[in-house]
């Protein structure tokens, strides 16, 4: 039933239950926010009203209402614009910064901070209030994460995130009143929780309280140590999020630039993650038909995601033996250039530095694993960066990033087909396996390359593929909310799937918690994924199969794939972790 | 960490009454509740063990553990003393009384004797009003407590004999 209201002399008719905010938008009329943020896509919501900025006047009501979390009523009359609104919300704003550090000049956020710019919005002008400040300490303890308690304004956007849709349940408000903080646990370090370090937390954060630990100074020395050779390789998802750095139009393809970009910074050479998801489809393909045939146990779990690796370890110990053992793309080319590449320009591995920039901070940690290293001096990847780092340097060095030419990269590790390029968005990693198992299992040529029912938003995507007179049953997850759904269902022996794509963050790696912010816009998500399948229909070969590169590596040094050579570099194990 | 809660024997206790209850999760603080009467305190292992029992995150837990003044992570003494400091008891001088146990006691409120017989606290209004000012022994309320020589009689009623 639609309720009829006026908001600001304009009469609207709205559904019942909308809320004052949602009613206002549909005529155009903006309220300020900060602590809420809706999220359609992945059924985020956050409505707890804990920052008070969006108040407006209703005629009756001896208080102002919060217009996020106050449905509308029939004949109400809303004023979001009187002077008594905008004093209050001024009022907020003040308040939370008079319990805020006044260090935005040096903060990871500047110029990023929703903080800052309702600040700005909002004409605050001085701090009308002094008063105490907390004093928490900041939480460096993960590869990933950097928590800075004094920077959280108490929206709990993280907590949504991390408990609703995540269902990782890492942080919790801890404490009353003025001393209300969202912590872990007893307080424990990020690094001692059930924390995938998805960084989905971060992606919300309206302030600097969540970030990324920061690893661009590492790069600059390593690049600028004459005894290190300087390896770089960048994730499918990063080149159609980067320009957005450069206010370019989200789902610009920007590959060209940023390979140029790259040189221009020093790395000895430019590699591409791509190649090594073209070596993933053969291993994992490789793997999924050994264990059809030797009767090992399915579904087969996708591995490339290393939260959602991390989820598994904590969640679901007793289910250590589904996911492939696959290591991730970029670990996988990480040991291959310390190793074949190494060899072929002969060089010690352990004067090369392998730098990753990817979408997500994740990977971080992911490079932080022992087990990921084929010593203890030489790890796979030595460091990672996000995409936002990337963009970092880019200015630090003063690029002109839209005038620069496009650059391809290096080969051989450089090559790579366009179904290593849509492993970026949910659903890529399968849709790139069933194009090399079709022709593989068939000999026949897959003429429709593109299956449309991997592809999209929805958080679990089923279908049944026929191949080779076999039905393969198999779904597409992102999120871990999802993936929590569906192992549960594993666990109790209700689903029949042959394999399981799952990436942890929504959309997939486009979506990632290293991406440049997205401030509640999912457009954006749904334009890299956009860019991502445009790119794939560039590429003239968009068969994993049919990369050279990939055929002569296995000729010339793996062997056979999933064999001997392959699993001692390219595939890992797992550890059943506590929950906490 | 929090392996200690299971090898108790209390934990025993704590499942049991867990088990018995229809709706789990919904009852977390009554859990609470039962947990720090058995332990006396509610020590991380034993938020950590609720946490996997009723499969909510143990952040939820301690969240809610910080939130109330009731519970608390820290072991108490043998006997909780209570001042109750709501409008009526502070009006007929609950300050006082609660100087007066803190001189007695030789511990500041909030705080545990060296000997871990007292604990010592404040609380708002038990709805004793009338007893005003009112301190409360292991949840038996003594009234009037006016006097120092009235409250050294009632403590001496929890000290071990000779």
């Amino acid at each position: 039933m639609d309720i009829q209201l006026t908001i600001n002399d304009i009469s609207l008719k709205v559904p019942e239950g909308m809320s004052i905010l949602d009613a206002a938008r549909t005529v155009n009329i903006d309220i300020p926010t900060l602590c809420y943020l809706k999220l359609n896509e992945m059924h985020y919501n956050n409505n707890i009203a804990s920052c008070r900025v969006c108040v407006v006047e209703v005629e009756g009501r001896r208080n102002l209402a919060s217009s996020c979390s106050t449905p509308v009523a029939s004949g109400m009359v809303v004023k979001t614009d009187s002077l008594r609104a905008i004093q209050a919300r001024r009022a907020m704003v003040e308040l939370l910064l008079s319990d805020h550090p006044k260090s935005c000049l040096t903060c990871a956020k500047n110029q990023d901070c929703d903080l800052q710019s309702l600040a700005s919005e909002l004409g605050v002008r001085h701090i009308s209030y002094e008063g105490e400040e907390s004093e928490f300490e900041i939480d460096k303890s993960s590869f990933s994460i950097v928590r800075d308690p004094n920077k959280c304004i108490r929206c709990r956007r993280c907590e949504t995130m991390c408990n609703e849709v995540q269902t990782v349940g890492v942080y919790s408000a801890v404490g009353r009143g003025f001393n209300t903080v969202v912590k872990t646990a007893f307080d424990l370090p990020l690094h001692e929780t059930s924390c995938t370090f998805c960084g989905q937390c971060i992606a919300v954060c309206p302030t600097g309280a969540l970030t990324e630990l920061d690893q661009v100074d590492k790069v600059w020395k390593a690049l600028n140590d004459p005894n290190q050779f300087v390896v770089v390789q960048t994730a499918p998802a990063v080149r159609v999020a980067l320009g957005e750095e450069f206010d370019l139009e989200p789902g610009t393809i920007v590959t060209g630039k940023m390979v140029g970009a790259l040189r221009r910074l020093g790395f000895d050479r430019v590699f591409d993650t791509d190649f090594a998801a073209d070596l993933t489809i053969m291993e994992e393909a490789t793997e999924l038909v050994h264990r059809i045939q030797h009767g090992g146990r399915l579904p087969l779990l996708t591995s490339c995601c290393p939260a959602w690796v991390k989820f598994f370890e904590h969640q679901f110990p007793d289910l250590l033996d589904i996911p492939s053992t696959c290591k991730s793309p970029h670990e996988m080319l990480g040991v291959l250039i310390k190793s074949y590449y190494a060899k072929t320009l002969g060089i010690d591995p352990k004067s090369i530095t392998v730098v990753s920039v990817m979408p997500c901070v994740a990977k971080k940690y992911e490079a932080a694993r022992p087990e990921l290293a084929q010593s203890a001096e030489t790890a796979d990847v030595d460091i990672v960066i996000t995409t936002r780092e990337l963009a970092r340097m880019i200015r630090e060095a003063s690029i002109h990033f839209d005038h620069l030419k496009d650059k391809e990269f290096d080969h051989p590790l450089g090559e790579s087909t366009g179904a290593a390029i849509i492993f970026g968005a949910t659903g890529g990693v399968l849709e790139a396996a069933l194009r090399t198992a079709y022709e593989v299992l068939t000999g026949e040529t897959l003429e429709k390359v593109e299956f449309e029912a991997l592809r999209g938003m929805d958080g679990i995507k089923e279908a049944v593929i026929p191949i080779a007179g076999r039905d393969y049953r198999i779904a597409v997850i992102h999120g871990l909310g999802n993936a929590r759904t569906v192992l549960e269902k594993i666990k109790a022996g209700e689903s029949n799937y042959d394999v399981i794509e799952i990436m942890a963050c929504p959309g997939g790696c486009i979506g990632g918690g290293g991406q440049p912010y997205h401030h509640g816009n999912m457009d954006i998500l749904q334009a890299r994924a956009a860019a991502i399948y445009r790119e794939d229909r560039a590429k003239p070969l968009r068969k994993s199969h049919e990369n050279l590169a990939i055929v002569s590596l296995y000729k010339d040094y793996l062997g056979e794939p999933y064999g001997k050579k392959a699993h001692q570099l390219l595939h890992t194990s797992y550890t059943a972790r506590k929950k906490i | 960490m929090c392996d200690s809660a299971s090898s108790n024997q209390f934990v025993q206790k704590l499942d049991g009454y867990i088990d018995s209850l229809t709706y789990k999760k919904e009852n977390l603080i009554g859990v609470l509740h039962y947990a720090q009467e058995i332990y006396g305190y509610l020590p991380a292992s034993v938020q950590w063990h609720i946490a996997q029992k009723l499969d909510i995150p143990s952040a939820t837990v301690y969240g809610v553990v910080s939130f109330y003044s009731f519970f608390t992570m820290i072991p108490r003494g043998e006997h909780v003393v209570n001042v109750c400091t709501g409008t009526a008891c502070f009006v007929r001088g609950a300050e006082k009384l609660k100087g007066e146990l803190e001189n007695q006691l030789k511990i500041k409120a909030g705080e545990t004797t060296p000997d871990n017989l007292f604990t010592l606290e404040t609380l708002r209004c038990v709805g004793a009003c009338g007893l005003a000012p009112v301190m409360i022994v292991d949840g038996k309320v003594h009234g009037r407590m006016n006097e120092a020589q009235d409250i050294n009689e009632v403590l001496a009623k929890y000290r071990p004999e000779g």
